[in-house]
């Protein structure tokens, strides 16, 4: 199937990049050309085969519930672009969120 | 008992399923150390793994597995010894991941069922979908700048079990229930505080409607519906405002709506022209949750006596179906009355006393438990006052309000105002000959009606102040007039 | 000066506990050398002054007869690691400015072990790329030159191509790398160094800004192989903060470097006889495999037959994973923000600006692959696929104890030679890129030059967990290859 200028567009608004107009096109053979190119994938025979899920064969290892972290502030909104000191404490600011 | 709702064109029936969240009751994140306590300042219990910093990763808090666990095997559902972490993808600013991890295809718990009583005595069984783990995302808050949505990471992390229940309520009586039912299920095994206000525990309500027998209906999702009552008010009128649309020949949309309490509605939350896709797919930095039956085995020895097994026990032991199922269903209640139970008080009477009493006297005053002046051990001592005979049933009553004002232990009452009821037999003989002698006319009735027996019990009660001993009273009474 | 630069990491080690040099009079040596390479654009930010700082406290520890494993060793790091106090970029524009309040665990192993931070070094974008071109801080230029073209710029490879430059170029002792689907080993081969990628689940990615999360692995990139192996025993162990690292003992690495192979079964895989491989390569397999059989190993033949699928499953894989774990980057907690009317366009103009064309490529095929309809078809299959390499692996090593392949499919290439077509880029990784579907271990060892007097690699693949065998037997690649070549845009040369 064909990666079209419309496809791209909808995956770029998914993925919340924005992509000039004149883009959309060539951008669109280039993902096309991709797509083509592992859908050899599908001559694989993988009847009855489980997908890969962990890289090493090993039981997770659990955490023991107890406070060990957090209580830094500062440190967690020392990067933020739009970090805001409000009389409540640290925030981090965004454009407002109507819902 | 027909649940159908009439319409113009005929009758409705609504279609329920609900998605529990509960917050599991652990100390810290479900892949961080940080708190989970509620009220801190912004941003103080957030880790760089909270806030997903570049390179950080989640590590498994073992307690949210357990208590998973224990809360799949208290509604009676299949564990699933392995399951998968996947990500959910989305951008909000309060997920700073840009995805949630949660369980999908693999969840922990899978189907299973439980049983909810309803008002009429009757009970429905209602289906378990499945129970699964996930991470809560953070808290927006759009009141503190006319241009700005702030971003709290507090809650951000905080582990959750999302319980989904098969679409098998038929009104909005069944739905409360259900969601109460589950909610004393957690609090009595302890996974999950219950705590609606502080939203540790909240429900999203699918609903649609149907004509009988036809195919399910487009459904709404009524998002964070926070009480018991407020899942009847909305059922109730998201199920009518359906009605009105599909009878008025709309077409339903599925969306997302928010109840609004105050106005007694439901709005749309957000058009959905932006569908979701979420690429669900398994969380890379996570191994799969592997454990073993022996572990199973552990955590269905560390449950307590279940609602549904306590009720029972309470029935056996006297106590009428309404109030076992009222007090087996909360955590508060069954404390009270299992103290009363260790005190000697007769199951059936303490259970009487404390729920229409006890209780009856709070909810007048507007008076949590919590913060009622007796405690069950007081409480215990009333009722043990009863029970030796040194005061009556009505008396306690009495002696009830003297404690819920001042605090007061029963016994201190009861002998700083000489409530001690009167047992001596010659005493009350006394009391007996002097109300039948001073009302001949009254004699000669009770001879034409026996039952203005009563009569006399209160004029002898009414001399002793209430404290002879009514039943000494009755039989001497009788003894006299009769004889 | 230019004997200072000469010395392996092995050797500089052994003259700085004799106190025949200081890690100061090291470092200064390198700091000097950072400057006349500097046009290679090896480092994103160097830090002189910490490695000032670090190496006095380095000699105040020597002095004492005290100091770890890589004791006054200064080194180049990714710029994939998160360092305390020194901006991280992951060479993207979408990092503006982050500083991070934390050390990733490896880089901290190494400064625990006493190594000296030169400063980080460059990297394609988020660490996607084969030649070290991607970057938003500029290409690296590979110190090596061909002969017949002295001033054609080459690619040093990638995605550690500023690592594996400022090592060629004694710009660095030895540099950290990470290695996703080649991105250590194909850049040691086209710079004539030494460059392993552990087994999945032997170092912490606690800290390092996050590619593709089941493939991920560090690494160093190094001189020689004894110099891989100290430094390997100093970055690897068990890290309770990050879920797949593996809780077992780092065996001593230096002392599996015995010299003797007599008995090992090495297996070569027909499947990596590629179409259109040049014939350079396809002769120093061969001298590779005589090499190891003169050592006393026994070659046995070996077939991996789901190879050719390695690649294309990749494609799917690694931006299926990148796709998530670069939503993080949205403007709202840390480095570039650009403004919007509304949220959406706050993260769209953002990531738009921050993200360059092959970041953006791949997050979208990723997102693509990942999304409702398509999943099972790309995604699923794709871990099926995935499921099948490894099944080929375990396979093999019924037969043999190790896997000798090219490193890559042709020596270092003109900046502006392949990067028209994706497809054809992503071909570097061919052989490499099988070692991290199946997460096992693989070093790439300099073993010849091809007609131009450019570096070629071999790579030795190895069983999980066993980097032992694997460096043993690239010991003794590399005694037999005698590789000596240096590379023409080196510091020190006068």
């Amino acid at each position: 199937m064909a990666l079209d200028e419309g496809t791209v567009a909808r995956v770029a608004h998914l993925a919340r990049i924005r992509v000039k107009d004149e883009r959309l096109k060539p951008l669109a053979g280039e993902l096309d050309t991709i797509v083509n190119w592992v859908e050899q994938l599908g001559e694989v025979d993988t009847n009855n085969v489980a997908p890969m899920t962990s890289v090493v064969e090993m039981q997770a290892h659990w955490r023991q519930d107890a406070v060990s972290d957090g209580g830094y502030s500062d440190r967690v909104t020392g990067n933020a672009p739009d970090g805001v000191a409000d009389p409540e404490g640290a925030f981090y600011g965004v454009p407002k969120v109507v819902e | 008992m027909s649940k159908l709702i009439k319409g113009k064109t005929g009758e409705w029936e609504v279609v329920i399923g609900v998605e529990t969240h509960a917050q599991v009751s652990s100390v810290s994140k479900l892949f961080s150390g940080s708190p989970t306590a509620f009220g801190a300042a912004p941003n103080s219990q957030v880790s760089l793994v909270d806030a997903a910093m570049p390179g950080m990763l989640p590590v498994v808090n073992g307690e949210a597995v357990r208590q998973a666990v224990r809360t799949g095997l208290a509604l009676n559902a299949e564990i699933n010894k392995h399951s998968v972490f996947a990500r959910k993808n989305y951008f909000y600013p309060d997920l700073p991941q840009g995805y949630q991890i949660s369980q999908y295809e693999e969840p922990i718990v899978g189907e299973g069922e439980i049983e909810v009583e309803l008002e009429d005595g009757s009970t429905r069984t209602i289906g378990i979908e499945r129970l699964h783990m996930e991470q809560d995302a953070g808290k927006s808050v759009h009141d503190r700048h006319p241009g700005k949505s702030y971003i709290d990471l507090n809650r951000a992390g905080v582990p959750l079990m999302e319980i989904v229940s098969k679409p098998d309520m038929r009104s909005a009586e069944e739905a409360s229930a259900y969601v109460g039912k589950i909610r004393s299920i957690l609090r009595a095994i302890g996974s999950c505080d219950g705590n609606m206000q502080e939203g540790s525990m909240r429900a999203d309500i699918n609903i649609s409607v149907r004509k009988p027998g036809e195919e399910l209906g487009i459904r709404a999702e009524v998002k964070n519906v926070n009480s018991l009552r407020f899942i009847r008010q909305a059922v109730e009128v998201e199920a009518k405002r359906q009605i009105r649309l599909l009878e008025s020949g709309g077409t339903m949309v599925q969306e997302t709506r928010l109840f609004d309490p105050d106005k007694g509605e439901t709005r749309s939350m957000r058009s959905k022209e932006d569908a979701h896709d979420y690429r669900y797919f398994p969380d890379p930095d996570l191994l799969p949750v592997v454990f073993d039956d022996a572990f199973v085995a552990e955590c269905k020895a560390s449950l307590p006596e279940l609602p549904d097994t306590r009720k029972a026990r309470y029935v056996e032991a006297g106590v009428s179906a309404d109030n076992a199922t009222f007090i087996a269903g909360e955590q508060d209640h069954i404390h009270f009355f299992e103290t009363l139970l260790a005190a000697g008080i007769d199951a059936k009477q303490a259970a009487d006393f404390y729920t229409s009493e006890f209780l009856g006297r709070l909810n007048k005053a507007d008076i949590s438990i919590a913060d009622a002046k007796v405690n069950a051990e007081a409480l215990a001592g009333l009722l043990a006052l009863v029970k030796d005979n040194t005061i009556s049933g009505k008396i306690a009553k009495d002696v009830l309000d003297d404690m819920l004002e001042s605090g007061e232990p029963a016994k201190a009452i009861v002998e700083a105002k000489g409530l001690v009821q009167i047992t001596d037999s010659s005493a009350i003989e006394a009391l007996v000959d002097q109300v039948i002698a001073d009302n001949p006319n009254q004699v000669e009735s009770y001879k034409a009606n026996p039952k203005a027996i009563g009569w006399f019990v209160g004029q002898v009660m009414k001399a002793s102040q209430g404290k002879a001993n009514p039943g000494q009273v009755n039989q001497l009474l009788k003894q006299k007039l009769d004889g | 000066m230019s004997d200072l630069l000469d010395l392996s990491l092995a050797e500089a080690s052994d003259k700085l506990r004799s106190r025949e040099i200081s890690a100061t009079e090291l470092t200064e040596a390198y700091i000097a050398a950072m400057a006349e390479t500097v046009d290679l654009n090896c480092y994103i930010t160097e830090t002189p002054e910490k490695a000032r700082e670090m190496a006095a406290a380095s000699d105040a520890r020597l002095a004492k007869g005290e100091g770890g494993a890589m004791e006054g060793i200064p080194i180049g790091m990714k710029d994939l690691f998160c360092t305390e106090g020194t901006l991280t970029t992951a060479a993207s524009h979408i990092l503006d400015g982050f500083v991070p309040p934390y050390e990733s665990t490896v880089s901290g192993n190494l400064w625990d072990a006493g190594a000296v931070l030169l400063g980080k070094t460059n990297l394609d974008e988020f660490a996607m790329g084969s030649a070290n071109i991607t970057s938003y801080y500029g290409a690296v230029r590979n110190p090596w030159t061909r002969q017949s073209e002295p001033d054609t710029e080459l690619v040093p490879g990638g995605s550690s191509g500023g690592s594996a430059g400022a090592v060629a170029a004694r710009a660095a002792l030895a540099a950290t790398g990470t290695d996703t689907g080649g991105s250590i080993r194909q850049p040691a081969s086209l710079t004539g160094l030494v460059g392993m990628k552990p087994t999945y689940g032997r170092c912490s990615r606690w800290g390092i800004v996050a590619f593709a999360s089941s493939l991920d692995q560090a690494g160093p990139l190094t001189r020689t192989v004894r110099d891989s192996a100290i430094m390997l025993g100093v970055m690897a162990g068990h890290d309770p903060k990050d879920s797949t690292s593996v809780d077992t003992p780092v065996p001593d690495y230096g002392a599996a470097l015995t010299g003797d192979i007599r008995g090992l079964k090495v297996g070569i895989p027909r499947e990596y006889r590629i179409d259109g491989m040049p014939e350079e390569i396809e002769a120093l397999w061969a001298q590779g495999v005589d090499w190891l059989k003169q050592a006393g190993a026994e070659i046995v033949d070996i077939s991996l037959p789901h190879t050719k699928y390695a690649l294309p499953a990749y494609y799917i894989v690694a931006p299926a994973e990148a796709s998530s774990n670069l939503a993080r980057y949205d403007g709202v907690r840390y480095g570039l923000r650009i403004d919007g009317e509304t949220l959406d366009e706050m993260y769209a103009n953002t990531r738009g600006e921050g993200f360059g064309d092959e970041v953006q490529r791949r997050v979208m095929i990723g997102t693509y692959v990942l999304s409702a309809g398509y999943y099972d078809a790309y995604y699923l299959q794709a871990q099926k696929v995935r499921t099948r390499i490894s099944e080929d692996f375990r396979n093999a090593w019924d037969s043999c104890d190790v896997l000798l392949t090219p490193a890559t499919p042709s020596a270092a290439f003109g900046v502006h030679e392949k990067f028209n077509d994706p497809i054809q880029m992503y071909l570097n990784d061919v052989f490499t890129v099988t070692g991290n579907l199946a997460g096992l271990p693989g070093i790439s060892v300099p073993a010849g030059l091809d007609k131009d007097g450019l570096p070629l690699g071999l790579q030795i693949l190895g069983r999980a967990f066993d980097e032992e065998t694997v460096l043993k037997t690239a010991a003794v690649l590399e005694e037999a290859s005698g590789f000596s070549a240096l590379p023409a845009l080196r510091a020190g040369r006068g």
